[in-house]
């Protein structure tokens, strides 16, 4: 077999998921760079969200082959855990945080760093999530501390908790699903300064939004995507905002309307 | 200062504080109104003694409710578990058969439990249907099995079991409360120290969030359940060793004053929190409000409303300290006290 670049995080050939007969994406090549930030934009229906859940362990392809850091994925044992052991690392919306729960918690989740019989290690945790939040996401004063619950912090900065959280354990992609909807613009430019800290880390990231705006100023490439396939493949340098614009209104309507919201 | 509020903050952050406040205050009240009784330590003794059963309960639904779930088979499963003790009992004569008889009621409310669990984690019934399923079923087989009658087993008394779980050291401390605050410490810990609990938080919290997290939602709802069943199989153990009598409908009557335990401790009804301190108090709370109203001489009748009135109350308190309107309340103490009342007091806004 072919050895393939390394230089691709994660990298997608074929693939392929029916939800019954329905087929909810065809023939998708698909492949994210080491170190690049990919803008993955289309309307509600196209895919976006399934691809992701494949790519994350979340549920299997019906066919097709994935490969992570080179590495091909047996989708007989891959899951959340697994995905999470390779790197990829998923921050969602709405659902990333346990809004009732203390911070410290919220980052070790899943993950807990624990004692003999399965007991948490509490002072430790507590340690690295400050760390985390004061090094990594570089939140200051304004009396968040690791004991604060999330429902008290603002969405840009629950997006900063989750991306942090992701950086702290390594993760080489971090896919950002929907990151800003319902953020002001003040929050709306704290999420794209913890993006910006995913490039300088050297890692990849995955930036799915309908906000075309922003997705033109934070990604480096364009992978758009149309009633469960992939129309268009478009490096930055190469398209203006506009033209961007402009040609996402030929593949799904309705999209020019949010991006100038 | 800075912060001058930290004090009252503080006392928001102490577990069960709400609940403690209404117990001590009931119990001031008993002391004046009946002094006799009350400052005896007879009526205490007494408590130590039919409250745990109530607690133990309390505690295994304290985690159903965590997680967002309800549990409404316990009662049967108090019936179960005490019949199928009572029935080795009465029909194995070897030397192990109270240990056997009490390991194999464990063993059948893990069975209920598990199966409970299935059906909510596995096929997805609505755990308050399916356990209310449960419930009818289950004690109509304890009826069945019984053929509706009691079982005596005065000979329990002179056995290791009942010396062990429902003795009395020093002659007056009945054994039971010692297991059931031991149960507490450690069902403590498993909720707030253990990955168990913390996964039990999160998917009360929101189980999409746990479910991308990692957390394995419905293996983790299939051994809470289990747990729950065995937890109150231990329930119906004690009741039945204390008094030497296994009757079928021992576990009934015991759902709402429960429930009403468990909202009372500051568990919330929505999940993602609970508090065994807070169930531990209003547990006891709960159990000896009966007692107190009858010593007090006024008629039992009042009984029920004064629960319904102290429940309100206690939850109520729950309420406004978890959203945060007494946070916002002593921000405000606070701010009288601050030399500068330029600066927002409150320490939960932290808008730039």
């Amino acid at each position: 077999m072919a050895a393939l670049p390394q230089q691709y995080a994660v990298q997608m050939i074929n693939i392929e998921k029916y939800f019954g007969l329905v087929c909810a994406l065809k023939q998708i090549n698909f492949e994210v760079g080491s170190n690049e930030i990919v803008g993955l934009i289309g309307d509600n229906g196209a895919g976006k969200s399934t691809m992701v859940k494949i790519l994350t362990g979340v549920f299997p392809p019906t066919g097709g082959e994935l490969y992570v850091a080179g590495r091909k994925v047996n989708f007989r044992n891959y899951n959340v855990t697994r995905a999470h052991e390779y790197g990829l690392e998923t921050v969602y919306q709405d659902k990333s945080l346990g809004e009732k729960q203390v911070l410290w918690r919220n980052f070790f989740i899943g993950r807990e760093i624990t004692l003999p019989f399965g007991f948490i290690n509490v002072r430790r945790e507590k340690e690295i999530a400050n760390e985390i939040m004061v090094n990594t996401i570089g939140f200051r004063g304004k009396g968040i501390t690791v004991d604060s619950k999330v429902s008290v912090l603002s969405g840009g900065e629950r997006q900063g908790v989750a991306i942090g959280r992701a950086m702290h354990f390594e993760a080489e992609l971090i896919i950002l699903d929907e990151p800003t909807v319902a953020l002001s613009l003040k929050e709306v430019a704290k999420v794209m300064n913890f993006v910006n800290k995913i490039k300088e880390g050297g890692k990849a990231c995955i930036y799915i939004s309908h906000a075309i705006a922003d997705v033109y100023e934070i990604a480096d490439r364009f992978v758009i995507m149309d009633r469960g396939q992939i129309v268009a493949n478009i490096v930055k340098r190469n398209i203006t905002l506009k033209e961007l614009d402009e040609f996402l209104l030929e593949y799904a309507h309705g999209l020019k309307d949010e991006g100038e919201a | 200062m800075k912060r001058p509020n930290s004090f009252l903050k503080f006392l928001g952050r102490i577990e069960g504080l709400p609940v403690v406040g209404v117990l001590l205050l009931m119990f001031g009240i008993f002391v004046i109104t009946a002094p006799t009784v009350f400052t005896h330590l007879l009526i205490y003794m007494s408590f130590l003694q039919t409250v745990p059963p109530l607690l133990i309960l309390g505690l295994g639904l304290t985690l159903v409710i965590t997680a967002g779930e309800i549990d409404l088979s316990f009662p049967a499963v108090v019936a179960l578990a005490g019949f199928v003790f009572a029935w080795i009992f009465k029909h194995v004569h070897t030397p192990w058969a109270p240990w056997a008889g009490f390991f194999l009621a464990l063993a059948a409310g893990a069975l209920v439990g598990y199966i409970n669990g299935l059906f909510v984690a596995k096929i997805g019934v609505p755990s308050i249907i399916s356990t209310l399923a449960a419930q009818f079923f289950w004690y109509g087989i304890t009826i069945l099995l019984a053929n509706g009658l009691q079982l005596n087993l005065q000979e329990v008394e002179a056995t290791d079991v009942h010396t062990i779980f429902t003795g009395r050291l020093f002659g007056m401390l009945p054994a039971q409360a010692l297991w059931a605050l031991g149960l507490t410490v450690f069902l403590w810990f498993i909720l707030n120290r253990h990955k168990f609990g913390e996964a039990i938080m999160f998917i009360g919290d929101n189980p999409n969030v746990a479910r991308v997290m990692g957390i394995d939602v419905e293996g983790t709802k299939i051994k809470l359940f289990t747990w729950m069943g065995v937890i109150a199989a231990f329930a119906g153990l004690l009741l039945t060793i204390e008094i030497n009598v296994f009757f079928p409908t021992q576990g009934q009557g015991f759902l709402l004053p429960v429930m009403a335990a468990v909202f009372i401790g500051g568990t919330l009804i929505s999940g993602g929190l609970g508090s065994m301190v807070g169930t531990f108090f209003g547990s006891y709370l709960i159990g000896s409000l009966q007692a107190g109203v009858v010593a007090t001489g006024i008629t039992s009748y009042w009984v029920q409303s004064v629960m319904g009135l102290i429940m309100a109350a206690a939850v109520a308190l729950n309420v406004t300290i978890g959203e945060g309107r007494f946070a916002g309340l002593s921000a405000r103490i606070g701010h009288w006290f601050t030399p500068h009342p330029g600066q927002s007091g409150n320490d939960e806004a932290h808008s730039k």
